[in-house]
């Protein structure tokens, strides 16, 4: 299963508003760029909030969901 | 703490003013500061400050009826809050929540005032974003009346499945939201809405599709 969330790190521009919006507090910035630290505790929040890939504004950040059928 | 003249020079309302106007309306502006989950605008309250958020984001929502929250926009730093019910004079259209630790710079609406009497250049511009937001909401009323976009999102999650083996596909909601002609908050809105009606769950890593018919049912309902 692919961790989530998906970073691209050449397009963040280390804004910060993931990290700032992250109520699992996995998100930090290092150099400038976001980076993802215990993801096990990724929506610990309880509803994968996806907030981190809502205020991104290059996309660098990102939520892929699969679609299957039950 | 005075608002940077750097920051106010980067906001769209105050474009092509001088040094000394910058130093003027400066004064007028004042700092709130904010944690994760407290309100900046109650939807329906008195429309009394103009904001703009210099850090952070602020999510800008409506509550229907039976309390469901439809989010319009994220407000991200150099962006304004309130524009439309501060110069209609009308209560506030929306309410704002902060998504974090955000700090905002606001303008009380007697100092607005002020402001565009002195200085005409901040009315036309003024006259610009308010435009260009019509330009979206004119965008957003398009999808909602002349193209359901529930039905295409349907479509997309019918097209995008699997149910064998095999490498999975996976979308993000931004992606299906260009597919879809529509932005984010629509899809989200869209998902959420087939949830309620028991076509599909939301999970975690993944859109479960719990009811193949319902979902063809919405494609064939708003083709």
């Amino acid at each position: 299963m692919v961790e989530m969330p998906v970073i691209d790190r050449d397009k963040c521009d280390g804004c910060g508003l993931c990290v700032g919006v992250c109520q699992c507090k996995v998100l930090v910035l290092v150099d400038n760029v976001v980076n993802i630290i215990g993801k096990e505790k990724c929506s610990s929040c309880n509803h994968w909030c996806s907030q981190c890939e809502d205020v991104c504004p290059t996309g660098a950040i990102r939520w892929p969901l699969e679609i299957v059928i039950e | 703490m005075a608002v940077p003249v750097e920051f106010l020079q980067s906001i769209p309302h105050f474009s092509g003013l001088s040094p000394a106007e910058f130093d003027s309306i400066k004064e007028l502006i004042f700092e709130k500061t904010l944690q994760r989950g407290e309100l900046v605008l109650i939807e329906g309250g008195p429309a009394e400050v103009l904001y703009f958020v210099a850090s952070g984001a602020v999510k800008v929502f409506k509550s229907s009826a039976e309390g469901k929250e439809q989010i319009l926009r994220i407000v991200r730093p150099g962006e304004s809050i309130n524009d439309v019910s501060i110069f209609d004079g009308g209560p506030n259209l929306t309410s704002a929540q902060a998504m974090g630790s955000v700090v905002l710079y606001g303008i009380r609406r007697g100092e607005l005032e002020v402001i565009l009497r002195d200085h005409p250049q901040v009315a036309l511009n003024v006259n610009k974003v308010l435009a260009g937001k019509v330009r979206i909401l004119a965008s957003l009323v398009e999808d909602l009346s002349f193209r359901p976009v529930i039905g295409r999102v349907a479509k997309i999650l019918l097209e995008h499945a699997r149910d064998g083996d095999g490498p999975l596909p996976r979308l993000t909601q931004q992606e299906m939201a260009a597919m879809a002609g529509t932005v984010r908050e629509v899809v989200g809105r869209s998902l959420k809405a087939l949830e309620d009606e028991g076509a599909i769950r939301l999970e975690r890593h993944r859109i479960v599709i719990t009811d193949q018919e319902a979902l063809k049912d919405m494609v064939d309902a708003y083709s």
